[in-house]
């Protein structure tokens, strides 16, 4: 996984609720089995469209995504984390993520913070004009672009192997013995498969 | 101490519990497809891992398959390919295409029997909620959520919390599960879930056959939980007995499964209670699923929503679906009718669409096809003679797949077309860029196929 640290950037703006991930990336898209080169179908359909937020020119060097409540609900497909990140974002800011993203996003080092609607909603509009904000996760805080710093809140795992860039599958390996003695202690339980 | 469903299976599957970390769950049974598995086992692979145990894990193709009889495109036959080759290196069961066992994932798993009540169940697949109606933990997960499960057999989870729905009244004849859940959706809203592992409780649950609380179960994620659960019951016994996946201990099974349901007293992180008595046949008309509407009503008008957020969603999907303010659900007209998917494709809702379209034709202008959940649904229902009705009422008959509810596969939408649809999300370019998705049951989905535009069925 790509650690994260601290980010400087500008950000790019969807103002809209419950963006699902059907439109971060549609399902066509879906069919490669690699797992790299999916920002260029980045919300490939409101791409489409000239007036779509992402394709003003501020936002090209945008490294910070600022959306509406419910972000990523929908689909399971990490590929809408992939498609993110290949596409240059390092964290997405929300009031709220579904929660199928959101790990996801976690697993491959795209930060998703969550902060009030009320301070989502000033932080777009402090970034409208292309101004900088910092997301520091070693602070755990968002430095908006008048010097403000809004705190916000990850499980000190998450936190943990985001700023270490850690192998979540290699920790849980370390614990061989426990799964081990669980598979063990249950052995003789009824819902073996028997297919 | 009075414990939940939930908190049962939770403490029954604790690995470990490290401070200051995600519990380890373990997980009973993996569900793998072709989409979301490839880039697992290629991290497998590459880190030189094995899959820890290939006997808790089955495979099988739904995504991306024809349902007709025609080739998969070439990146979906790769994507088939390499799921047929990663099974057999890392020694994963797989019910392929034509093996007669093939279908939906989440179709496959109770109709086998090896979605059972106390398990913990994972796919790389948001509506694995489904299996939470036999009384199992059955949460959606991402590809490195695949890839860690492959290895591991556990899953690191922060502790969700519950919640508890509660059906209050008796439906209406001729409203269904899935109105249930529609109307639910759309009174709690998209995102009401979040976090939570909710169970859905009530008479008329009681009440619902195993496949009925397939459905309700399969649209948790709609709505934003982490899964979905139903108590299991006779209901669920009976439903199981004599499926080939089920323990050989059948009484000791019984037993243990009896001592799962929620215990008197427990209590749950939040509370909802949703009134169905007056229920009508639901019809979805915007972009998301809790933009809902009964089928006698209208279309909103974004000007009475008071919230900005809410009044710009609401203007945008809209305008997607081309639809204006105060349009009469009835009124509004399909290019397209869609029977299928892991929310409606059992026997039961092929048998429910079935009895309205029995001496009837589809409208001429409506294109309509089935598409059955599984290779064992539609032989049954090939067996049951439902195929002749569907077919002599100007329905196409498909093989089994996940078909137009994403369209994956060569059944899609034109750009503009309307489709009333069983499936369980009308996200903008769900099954088509362009397509325009309209949520209904199977009734209201035959029903409509008949009539041209959307109607109650029990109107027919």
């Amino acid at each position: 996984m790509r650690a994260f640290r601290r980010l400087t950037s500008s950000a790019a703006i969807v103002d809209r609720v419950d963006v699902d991930t059907d439109q971060i990336i549609p399902k066509q898209f879906l069919k490669r089995i690699e797992r790299t080169g999916y920002g260029q179908f980045l919300f490939f359909d409101w791409m489409k469209d000239p007036e779509f937020e992402l394709r003003r020119p501020e936002c090209v060097t945008a490294e910070i995504l600022i959306a509406g409540r419910n972000f990523g609900c929908g689909s399971s497909r990490e590929h809408a984390a992939w498609a993110l990140q290949d596409y240059g974002f390092g964290a997405v800011i929300a009031p709220s993520f579904g929660d199928i993203f959101r790990n996801n996003a976690l697993k491959v080092g795209l930060l998703p913070v969550q902060l009030a609607g009320e301070d989502v909603r000033a932080l777009m509009e402090g970034c409208a004009g292309g101004a900088e904000i910092t997301v520091d996760l070693e602070r755990q805080v968002v430095v908006d672009p008048d010097g403000r710093e809004l705190r916000f809140e990850i499980d000190p795992f998450s936190r943990e192997c985001l700023l270490e860039g850690l192998d979540e599958i290699a920790l849980t390996l370390r614990r061989a013995d426990e799964i081990d003695r669980y598979e063990g202690a249950t052995a003789g339980r009824v819902d073996t498969l028997s297919l | 101490m009075s414990r939940t469903l939930f908190e049962k299976i939770w403490e029954r599957h604790l690995v470990a519990e490290p401070p200051g970390e995600p519990a380890l769950l373990y997980v009973d049974l993996h569900l793998i497809h072709e989409v979301t598995s490839a880039q697992a086992f290629e991290g497998l692979r590459l880190a030189g891992r094995r899959v820890r145990r290939p006997d808790r894990s089955l495979a099988t193709m739904d995504h991306n398959v024809p349902t007709a009889d025609e080739p998969p495109d070439e990146l979906a036959q790769q994507q088939l390919e390499a799921l047929r080759r990663n099974c057999e290196e890392f020694g994963v069961p797989l019910y392929a295409t034509g093996s007669g066992r093939e279908g939906i994932v989440h179709v496959i798993g109770p109709e086998l029997g090896i979605t059972q009540p106390g398990m913990t169940i994972v796919c790389g697949d948001s509506h694995t909620s489904t299996h939470g109606a036999l009384g199992a933990l059955a949460i959606g997960i991402g590809t490195s959520e695949v890839e860690h499960v492959l290895a591991t057999q556990t899953l690191p989870q922060q502790r969700p919390k519950t919640m508890r729905v509660t059906f209050e009244g008796e439906l209406p004849g001729g409203v269904t599960a899935k109105d249930a859940i529609l109307a639910l959706i759309g009174q709690a809203g998209v995102s009401g879930g979040v976090g939570h592992v909710v169970e859905y409780t009530g008479d008329i649950v009681r009440g619902f056959s195993m496949e009925e609380r397939l459905t309700v179960c399969n649209m948790s994620i709609e709505w934003g939980a982490r899964a979905g659960l139903v108590a299991p019951d006779e209901t669920t016994f009976g439903y199981l007995e004599g499926r080939p996946g089920v323990p050989r201990d059948w009484e000791r099974a019984l037993d243990e499964w009896r001592a799962l349901p929620t215990d008197e007293g427990a209590a749950f992180d939040r509370e909802l209670t949703v009134d169905v008595s007056s229920l009508a046949p639901q019809v979805t008309w915007g972009t998301n699923p809790q933009m809902v509407a009964p089928v006698f009503g209208e279309v909103p008008d974004p000007a009475d929503c008071a919230d900005p957020e809410e009044r710009g969603a609401i203007e945008r999907a809209l305008a997607y679906m081309a639809l204006e303010p105060g349009t009469r659900i009835e009124d509004i007209h399909v290019d397209r009718v869609f029977i299928g998917s892991c929310t409606n494709a059992r026997i039961e809702d092929l048998r429910a669409a079935a009895a309205v379209l029995r001496d009837q034709r589809v409208h001429p202008s409506v294109h309509a096809m089935v598409v059955p959940g599984s290779a064992l649904v539609k032989r049954q229902a090939e067996e049951e003679g439902l195929d002749r009705i569907f077919t002599a009422a100007g329905f196409e008959w498909r093989r089994a797949g996940c078909s137009m509810c994403l369209g994956m596969n060569p059944d899609i939408l034109a750009p503009g077309e309307r489709c009333a649809s069983t499936s369980n999300r009308n996200f903008e370019g769900r099954q088509c860029a362009g397509g325009r998705t309209h949520l209904v049951s199977p009734a209201v989905a035959a029903a409509t196929a008949v009539a041209g535009h959307f109607v109650d069925p029990r109107a027919l």
